[in-house]
């Protein structure tokens, strides 16, 4: 009730502050100009996207959009803000697996993707035009990005080259320290990949107390090589000093920095672990985002973040206006993990499996970096 | 210069190492190299001997004592002991018993620690210590303390305790630092007598510093008189009160009326003056230069008589004053009087029968000889 | 005892005495009162009720008791030997399908998952397909999650019924309820607190330890120092307190690392090849080294307030007495530093103890803290009660060490500058 009572007040009192600015200004009631407050993850993502759907919003509509990068701690975040009944975020982007539990606990808001979300420009609706698993009960991803294993092409000789996930577990062939990210997810998949279980067959090898035991005995093999990262900014930063040969991260990373900063990286596409991430309405804030929500969703403004990272749009219609990078000019197709080539031997990440899994598996994890 | 001077100190020693226990030869000391705050100390000191350092705060009393201690190293000079010089010896090497101003008893460890500790360092065995602690405790006269904390003690007790410290392992040399300055008068009598008596029955050398000329008067065998670094006389207590000889060492030693004036004639052992204010008094000429000098004169209150009509003729010095202020101290009475210009003329006298009836306003006459009037330097 | 004669004084107008001092004093009691109330407030506020808040969540256990109420009362009298019969899964359908429209069985599921992995995606998944489920529910609720049929997940929730419970406490000592209700230890590969614990109580007494050794002599020049020295040092001491914690320990990095400048040097005189550069950073040596700096003034300042007050003239007796510069030193002036090391070392200690953002930066894998996996579980997993346990745990030591410090050398003698 109090609640209630105090969003109808602060609803009155941003009314009559537009209604002020509405005379001044002859805007029309319903574009009131709002300040939203948009959590993301920093870095070169919040600028793709600030370029390619805050900044039309913004001069389309006049509202201010406030960027917190704080997606790395999204659901402890809303959890807070939802115990202290004050929840400040209007939007946040998050990854799916974290999304299903906020949903669970009521933390955000339920979508109705076909009413909410816009058609592809052929009239195709969302609930089609979206790529399998993009439309959760209460998300809606926005793009597919990748984990994969870079390596400096200048450590090794040109005639012998990595290529596959294996030879990231090949010390012999392919001697020299090895950067990856300090939790079980993706090392896990890859070791049992590096092992001979089939792509497809991962999580179900996983699911078992051998399929586990199995993993780590691979990571065994390569541990006193391995320097444990935890910011996504460190893996380029130790490939480019040569620190290491081999860095697991987010291939939009690897890619910003091959293009960007003319490092001699070469993604291994092989088993790169891809995932989708998107967005999340905290509850009681949708009616103060859907406009927003509608616009950033849309064909034409996944596509246009494709020029600013190498993330593929999560809807199948932006493919076609997918063109070349804002900056360099370069052609983007090759560098999205939805490419065919870096495709064939993709693993998607089994959100289910993780949420499921993921305490145990990240004690066990620490557990064995400790030993 | 230093090296020599050190040289020709020890050249001198042979034949006066049998009488002479210690010595500071021509001793200067600066903390700063600008300043000095000893300058060019000499002192003999006899074994047995007890020498007060007597002095303002600040003349250099206590920088001489450290150094002779080890505490402080002189900038210049020798400091010898038993015939030895010592300026290199560290403080632990010199077997030389102290008493700090405020006792610096060790505060974690009992009297009996505290005193076994001297002991302890000289690997005495644990029955000897025992012994020693009792004894020395005993000779202070706190039998049964030994397992008290120094905070457990009253201020006079620590005193005892500090004193047994520095002498139980019975050195030949005990220096003390304002030992008694904490104390309260009464307490501070017990400890003079206190002290004087373990002095007169071990026959240690003893070197006391203080700032209180009754203290050192009533204790010392000598006195040296510091001021601004200097020595200003080395005397016994009756010389040094008796016959002070420079203004300084009148005023700091005792109470003393101070007349300013010019000497008019000087006749061998006697002098004129003429004063400011315009009389003539005859004085004993101690430190002054000839005629035309200017000189203050020096007189002791107890010396001066009041006069009354049977005994004209005694006093070569004769003069009225206006009576300003009587104070009764019991055992004597102490009269301010307007006295040749002076109004802080002080006048002693007993409380005997007829002298205690002066009243402020009254005028009386006074006199006295010309051998108590000191002519000193101005 | 007999009654003292003051108990019955009066003052001059009959009112006794006692009552009469206690109204003259209740005023300025009051005023004083009054005078704290704020700092008292911000105590209770921003201290005392958070640490009761921690300690109410380390052993609070709603999840179950509330939603799955239903399933809780069907499931008295169960034998624990076999399957619970149709009435238990109805009731569980019921609680589900409650849960579901309220949108909450969020926390349900992680504080089951905690106990049992797999929990969550069961629930969830049979929440969503409640819709059209007919009974009977036994074969239906297996049927859609393989759990629903293990005798594991119902005695779990038998288990976990209560209102409170101590799982977090065993979670956090690395120990578990076997099926039979027994604490045993958790599988080797799961083992991870009680080490932690071990290395972060080690770690910060090393570092204790360290500060004592560099902050004594330091303590002693800026006590016996002329002021004009003692205060520039006593600024150089400060000068860590100006400067922002993440600025003094990625000084650090800049120096250990292995490109970094004392490598550097080392590598340019000669005394390590290029290739074989010290690893002094992320490791136990970089936790060690930056806490060490960063908790120095706390050794310093308490050592310099106690030194402070030990006169020179103590050392001075004690030579003059014969002792030798060290001898003096251990019976004379060490002894009466020992209020001040306690001081210092019982702060740095319980400092270093809390410490995370040094170790979490310089650490690496090995030098990590238990107070970083406390931050790992409020911020990551959000296992706020595994959290809550670990912190309160820390706080117990903390309080142990406190009482046997008091009980050993004395709060009272304690100054801190």
């Amino acid at each position: 009730m109090k609640q209630t009572h105090r969003i109808l007040r602060k609803g009155t009192l941003s009314a009559a502050v537009a209604l002020v600015g509405m005379s001044g200004l002859g805007l029309s009631a319903t574009a009131q100009a709002e300040t939203l407050n948009i959590v993301s993850w920093g870095g070169a993502y919040s600028m793709s996207q600030q370029k390619a759907y805050h900044e039309p919003w913004m001069e389309m509509n006049g509202d201010e959009i406030v960027n917190i990068d704080r997606s790395g701690n999204a659901l402890a975040g809303l959890r807070a803000q939802s115990q202290a009944g004050n929840v400040t975020w209007d939007l946040v982007d998050m990854l799916p697996a974290d999304a299903m539990i906020a949903c669970a606990e009521g933390l955000i808001e339920p979508l109705d993707h076909d009413a909410l979300l816009a058609d592809a420009p052929d009239g195709t609706p969302p609930g089609e035009d979206f790529v399998d698993g993009a439309l959760g009960e209460c998300f809606v991803a926005s793009i597919v990005y990748s984990n994969i294993v870079a390596f400096n092409t200048e450590m090794f000789p040109e005639d012998n080259q990595p290529s596959t996930i294996a030879d990231v577990f090949d010390l012999e062939n392919f001697p020299g320290k090895r950067t990856l990210l300090r939790k079980p997810i993706n090392n896990l998949e890859w070791a049992l990949v590096a092992d001979g279980v089939a792509p497809e067959d991962v999580y179900d090898v996983l699911e078992t107390e051998e399929g586990i035991q199995r993993a780590f005995a691979k990571l065994d093999t390569i541990k006193d090589e391995v320097i444990w990262w935890e910011e996504g900014a460190q893996p380029p930063q130790l490939l480019a000093d040569q620190e290491v040969a081999f860095g697991s991260a987010y291939n939009g990373r690897i890619f910003n920095a091959m293009v960007t900063e003319n490092q001699p990286f070469e993604i291994i596409w092989d088993a790169q672990v891809f995932e989708l991430d998107g967005w999340v309405v905290p509850t009681g804030k949708l009616d103060k985002v859907k406009d927003y929500l509608h616009f950033a969703t849309d064909t034409q403004r996944l596509a246009d973040q494709a020029k600013y990272i190498s993330y593929g749009p999560a809807r199948k219609s932006s493919s076609q206006f997918v063109s070349t990078h804002a900056e360099t000019g370069i052609e983007m197709e090759p560098h999205m993990p939805t490419y065919g080539p870096n495709f064939a031997t993709a693993i998607p990440k089994d959100d289910e499996f993780w949420a499921d899994y993921n305490d145990e598996l990240t004690q066990r994890f620490d557990a064995w970096l400790a030993q | 210069m230093n090296e020599s001077a050190a040289i020709d100190a020890r050249q001198a020693l042979p034949q006066e190492a049998d009488t002479c226990f210690a010595r500071f030869i021509d001793v200067q000391k600066s903390y700063d190299g600008v300043e000095l705050v000893v300058k060019g100390f000499n002192l003999d000191i006899q074994r047995g001997e007890f020498i007060t350092l007597l002095g303002p705060s600040g003349s250099g009393k206590t920088t001489c004592l450290m150094m002779m201690a080890g505490f402080e190293t002189p900038t210049h000079g020798e400091i010898l002991l038993q015939g030895q010089p010592i300026n290199g010896l560290p403080p632990h090497k010199r077997g030389i018993g102290m008493v700090f101003q405020n006792y610096a008893l060790f505060p974690h460890m009992t009297v009996a620690e505290n005193l076994a500790f001297p002991l302890e360092v000289r690997h005495l065995p644990k029955a000897e210590i025992a012994r020693q602690v009792d004894r020395a405790l005993g000779m202070v006269r706190l039998e049964g303390f030994g397992s008290r904390r120094p905070a457990q003690l009253s201020g006079g007790q620590q005193q005892r305790v500090a004193l047994a410290r520095a002498l139980v392992f019975e050195p030949e040399l005990v220096l003390m630092d304002e030992p008694l300055g904490a104390l309260d008068k009464n307490l501070r009598e017990e400890m003079q007598y206190e002290i004087k008596r373990i002095h007169a029955s071990l026959g240690v050398t003893m070197i006391y510093v203080t700032h209180d000329q009754t203290e050192a008067l009533t204790m010392s065998d000598r006195i040296a008189v510091f001021n601004d670094g200097v020595v200003q006389q080395l005397a016994t207590p009756e010389t040094l009160y008796e016959l002070p000889e420079n203004a300084f060492v009148a005023s700091f030693i005792g109470e003393n009326n101070r007349l300013q004036g010019e000497v008019v004639e000087h006749l061998g052992e006697r002098c004129e003056v003429v004063l400011d204010s315009g009389e003539r008094v005859v004085a004993r000429p101690v430190a002054v230069g000839g005629v035309g000098t200017r000189t203050t004169l020096s007189l002791r209150p107890e010396r001066v008589a009041l006069i009354g009509d049977d005994d004209e003729g005694r006093y070569d010095n004769r003069f009225s004053g206006i009576v300003q202020e009587v104070i009764y101290l019991g055992d004597h009475l102490r009269t301010r009087l307007q006295l040749c210009g002076n109004d802080e003329f002080i006048l002693k006298t007993p409380n005997a029968e007829g002298n205690a009836s002066l009243r402020p306003g009254q005028s009386v006459t006074v006199g006295w000889t010309w051998q108590d009037c000191r002519a000193l330097d101005a | 005892m007999s009654q003292s004669p003051s108990d019955t004084l009066t003052t001059a107008d009959g009112v006794p005495l006692k009552v009469s001092l206690r109204r003259a004093v209740r005023r300025s009691k009051f005023k004083a009162l009054l005078l704290v109330s704020p700092l008292l407030a911000f105590l209770i506020i921003a201290f005392v009720m958070p640490i009761l808040d921690m300690l109410w969540r380390s052993v609070d256990n709603p999840e179950v008791s509330t939603r799955l109420s239903r399933t809780v009362e069907a499931l008295e009298g169960w034998d624990g030997e076999s399957l619970p019969g149709e009435p238990v899964f109805a009731a569980l359908v019921a609680d589900l399908r409650e849960g579901q429209e309220a949108r909450d069985l969020g926390l349900l599921s992680s504080r089951l998952n905690y106990e049992k992995s797999g929990m969550r995606s069961a629930i969830s998944r049979t929440a969503r397909r409640l819709g059209n489920l007919e009974p009977p529910y036994r074969e239906a609720l297996i049927e859609i999650n393989d759990s629903w049929g293990e005798l594991s997940t119902w005695k779990l929730i038998e288990r976990e019924s209560s209102p409170y419970t101590l799982s977090y406490y065993l979670a956090a000592m690395d120990r578990q309820l076997s099926p039979e209700g027994e604490i045993v230890k958790v599988p080797d590969y799961l083992e991870i607190h009680v080490a932690l614990f071990w290395r972060t109580f080690w770690m910060s007494a090393v570092i204790t330890g360290l500060t004592l050794l560099l902050g004594y002599p330091i303590a002693y020049l800026l006590a016996n120092l002329p002021l004009r020295h003692s205060n520039l040092l006593m600024i150089l001491v400060l000068l860590p307190f100006w400067t922002s914690l993440l600025v003094r320990t990625t000084t650090w990095i800049a120096i250990l690392q292995s490109q970094g400048v004392l490598n550097d040097m080392m590598v340019a005189i000669g005394v390590i090849a290029d290739e074989a550069r010290w690893q002094m950073i992320h490791n136990k040596t970089g936790t060690i080294v930056a806490m060490t700096h960063i908790l120095l003034p706390f050794m310093i300042l308490p050592l310099y307030s106690v030194m402070k007050t030990i006169p020179p003239s103590y050392m001075r007796a004690a030579r003059s007495l014969g002792g030798k510069p060290i001898l003096s030193f251990r019976r004379v002036y060490f002894p009466l530093t020992i209020p001040g090391i306690a001081a210092g070392g019982i702060l740095v200690f319980i400092l270093a103890i809390g410490y995370y953002i040094t170790p979490a930066l310089v650490g690496g894998q090995s030098g990590r803290f238990i107070t970083n996996y406390i931050a790992y579980h409020m911020q990551t997993s959000l296992n706020w009660g595994l959290a809550a346990a670990i912190a309160s745990i820390l706080l117990l030591v903390v309080i142990v060490f406190y009482l046997v410090f008091n009980r050993l050398i004395g709060v009272d003698k304690v100054k801190l500058g």
